[in-house]
Parts: C-alpha cells; structure tokens; sequence
C-alpha cells in the first residue's frame, strides 16, 4: 500500500468514529488530544485499525505513540510483517 | 418527621410522542401506539405486535465519547430526563452544586449483549468487541450513562424490579426524600423495543397474537384479551422535597403521599390476589387518605387473562362499593415493561392536570370480574386531585404510588 493511501485510509477512518474534521489531523498532531481518547477511546482505535487494516494489534507499543506521523509508521509496520 | 415529597418536573418519549404535549394529545384523543411489524416474523417471534417509536437520534447533541456507552433505552432516557430537568427548571449549574441523584428502572439491556457476543463468537478474539459494550450491557447502564452526562453527585443505582421497576424506583427515591437523605432525584424507567429483548418473552406465549388488527390488541380487562403487547421508551419524574422545591421556586406539580409495596410470595408469572392487595393497602395507609379520596385508579393491567382478572379482584376488593374509574393506559402504549411504572404516572399526572380520563381502548365487553369495576372505554372529561397507580412484575413483586395534585 502506497504511502498517501495509507495516511488517506487511516485519516479518513478515524475521522469517522471519532467525528472530528479530517482536516484537523495533521502528521505532527497529538492523537490522544486531537481524538479526544482516553484509555476506552484507544481500545476502540486499536479495533478500527485491526479491522480497516486486517492486521493485529497485540503489543502495547500503541499506548505509547503520540502523533498520527508514528502511527502511519506503526501501521505499514504491521502490514509489512503480515505480508 | 417525615418530609413531603414533590413532583417538580416530568418528560417521557414513547409511543404515544416525544414530549409531554405530544403525549397528552394522543392520551386525549385515544391514540394507540400499536403496531404489526413484519420483520418480528421472519426472526420467528409468534407474534409479531410491538409499540412503535424511533430511537431519538443525539448526534451533535452529545458527544461521540457519551453516545459511544449509551444502548437504545439510554437514548428514550436522555430524551425524557432532557425534558423533564428543564420543566423542572433544573440547569447544569444547580447539577453541578447540589447532591442531585438518580434512581432508574430498567430491568434489561439484551441488544448489546446480543451484539458483543456475536463479535465474540464471529471474530474470536474479545478485544474486537469494542470499549461500548460493557457500559451499554450492563441492567445499570441507563444509571450509570445519565449520571455521568448530567454530572450528578447524589444517589446513583438503577431499580430493577421487573415490570415495577419504574414504581419502585419513583417509590425508593420518595423514600430516600422522606428521611432527608436526598433532596433531589431524577427517577424514571426505561425499556428497550428491540426484538432481541423480548422474544424469550414471546416464546411462553404472552403476547397478544392479534395481528390482524394491531390497535385492538391490547385491551385489558376486556373479556377477549389474549396477552400483551410489549411496548418501551422512557419516563422521568423529578422528585424533591417541598422544602428544596419551594427553596428553588420551582413547579410544584404534585406531591407522592403514598408507596406500597409487597411480594406475593407465590409463582414466578402467575399474579395473586393477595400480593396485589397488601401493596394497595399499604399505599393507602402510607398516604393516609380515604379511598374515596382517590379519583382515578391506574391500573397495571397488561391484557394477560389471568393478570387482569386478578388485578381486577384486588382492586374490587380494596375499593369495595366505592368506585373511582380505573383504566389502563396499556390499551394505547402496549406493556412498557421497565418503564411502565414511571410512564404511568406521567400519563396520570397528564390526565390529572388536563381534567380528563383517557380511555381504556378495547374493553368492548367486560369478563366477571371487570364488570365489577368502573371502566371507561372512552375519555371522559373529569376533574379528579389523587389517583393511584398500580405496577406488578415477575416473581410477585407489586408496587403501589398515590399521587396528589397541588395548584
């Protein structure tokens, strides 16, 4: 998966379940401000990516990302190993 | 030295409308709520009746991190408490200052249990069930959302005493008043509609099956009922002490002079006549009033032949040669269940304040104990300042509220 699709597919999903503008996620962003999420909003995060991305979400290192920039990274990480 | 108990605001969504003028139009004009849907068939209900009413949608009224725990009677239940705060004149600053809190009826919450364990069993792995679910499962759930939305800091538990559950919960909270440990509470109950709430129920044969005709299925106390309709929504009463409403200036709508209750000690579906009773004495004693003081009975009375039959024997037995109207409200909104207890006093209090007695739809011809009882099928425009309503459930528990007017 290209590199824009991805940020595009992530971006607009979360988007959605978190009714906030697209616009308002940049790459720099904090995720846990610009989603609004606490400790249950990160729970519903993780299952959005494992079912828009058919990946597994299974380390912890998700807690500790900050900015949608780490999360793209994060993202083609897990598909890349289960390519 | 107990404390008077008043009731300063009310709001209710059901069947019969989304507000309380809505509401006492239909109520007014012999509104039924009662529909056949189809699709209850094809799941394999035997029957396919229910009440009809849309869930309120709160997208941009509430945030998607409140929605997000809140299943199908949480939203009837914002809707009604919504409604009822602001007739009662409550803002979020008095919330915000005070020990309000809350006491609901719900007795229920099958559609999210439904759905998570269909998650479970599709996708195998827990953590893809999603963070909504616990909260939306939970018989606390309409509690529990409601108090963190309105911030409420005084009592906060749901009542969950089967189709009294709202009663008991208006019942419970005057109570909590009387003695001065509470000085405002929100008390309502909510019911689910969804078909996967109640199709064990259908499954032992409760339901009406007069699917031909939807809006004369539901008729209590008339010789040919067959069962009832299940209907669902929410009711919220807010209770306080006369001292807190006065203090506020707030509407002194009515005050909750009498609660009864009791179990009937005996099958876990088949009412007595004794329970019933005791409850109604109780009621009576607590209130201490005359039963010639009381105008309309409300009754419980679901459209089952033998619950109707034995409510009817009860209500014959306490009031003797006296006879108040006694009507069931059931007749236009099916059996609300969690709710009914909480619903039916909003549909009397509506009564009481607009001077008429909705009519009991479809009691076309009476059976031998409801003959003995004075059952309009038509409204009839009548002042009356007290009633009581009557609210029984599974397993024998039976409530019992007495309401009086203040102008």
């Amino acid at each position: 998966m290209e590199r824009q699709e991805l940020i595009n597919k992530v971006n607009e999903a979360l988007a959605e379940e978190f009714e906030i503008e697209i616009s308002e996620i940049t790459p720099d962003a904090n995720i846990k401000e610009t989603l609004d999420l606490d400790s249950l909003g990160l729970v519903d995060m993780v299952v959005l990516i494992e079912e828009t991305f058919g990946v597994k979400i299974k380390d912890q290192k998700i807690t500790s990302i900050n900015t949608f920039e780490s999360l793209y990274d994060f993202i083609q990480e897990k598909i890349d190993a289960n390519a | 030295m107990k404390r008077r108990v008043v009731i300063t605001g009310m709001g209710i969504y059901s069947c019969l409308g989304k507000d309380l003028e809505e509401v006492t139009n239909s109520l007014y004009n012999g509104k039924s709520g009662i529909i056949f849907d189809p699709s209850r068939k094809e799941l394999g209900f035997r029957s396919g009746l229910t009440a009809h009413l849309e869930v309120p949608s709160l997208k941009g009224v509430l945030s998607r991190n409140q929605r997000v725990y809140m299943p199908e009677q949480a939203n009837y239940a914002y809707a009604a408490t919504t409604e009822a705060l602001r007739n009662a004149g409550l803002e979020q600053d008095y919330l915000d200052s005070h020990e309000v809190g809350i006491l609901y009826g719900n007795d229920s919450s099958a559609d999210p249990v439904v759905k998570s364990v269909d998650a479970l069993r599709e996708k195998k792995d827990s953590t893809l069930i999603g963070s909504g679910s616990i909260f939306q499962s939970m018989n606390s759930t309409v509690s529990m959302n409601l108090s963190c939305i309105f911030k409420l800091k005084g009592i906060n538990l749901t009542v969950s005493g089967a189709c009294a559950s709202g009663s008991h919960a208006i019942g419970l909270g005057s109570l909590l008043i009387q003695w001065g440990l509470q000085d405002c509470i929100i008390c309502g109950g909510a019911q689910e509609v969804n078909p996967f709430s109640i199709c064990s129920f259908d499954g032992i044969s409760a339901f009406s099956i007069r699917e031909n005709e939807p809006t004369k299925a539901s008729r209590p106390f008339d010789r040919d009922r067959d069962g009832l309709v299940p209907g669902g929504g929410a009711a919220t009463v807010i209770i306080e002490s006369y001292e807190s409403a006065v203090k506020r200036g707030a509407p002194i709508l009515a005050e909750i002079c009498g609660y009864g209750f009791s179990s009937n000690g005996d099958h876990i579906s088949v009412p007595n006549v004794d329970g019933p009773s005791r409850s109604l004495l109780m009621a009576l004693k607590e209130a201490g009033v005359d039963i010639k003081d009381i105008g309309y009975v409300n009754a419980h009375a679901t459209s089952t032949p033998v619950g109707d039959k034995n409510e009817a024997k009860a209500i014959a037995n306490v009031f003797g040669d006296y006879k108040p109207e006694v009507t069931s409200t059931k007749s236009m909104t099916g059996h609300e269940m969690w709710m009914a207890g909480a619903s039916e006093i909003i549909y009397s209090m509506l009564m009481m304040k607009n001077n008429f007695i909705a009519p009991n739809l479809n009691f076309e011809n009476p059976d031998e104990d409801s003959a003995k009882l004075n059952i309009p099928a038509t409204r009839i425009e009548k002042q009356f300042d007290m009633f009581l309503s009557n609210s029984f459930g599974f397993g024998g528990t039976n409530s019992t509220l007495i309401v009086k007017n203040i102008k």
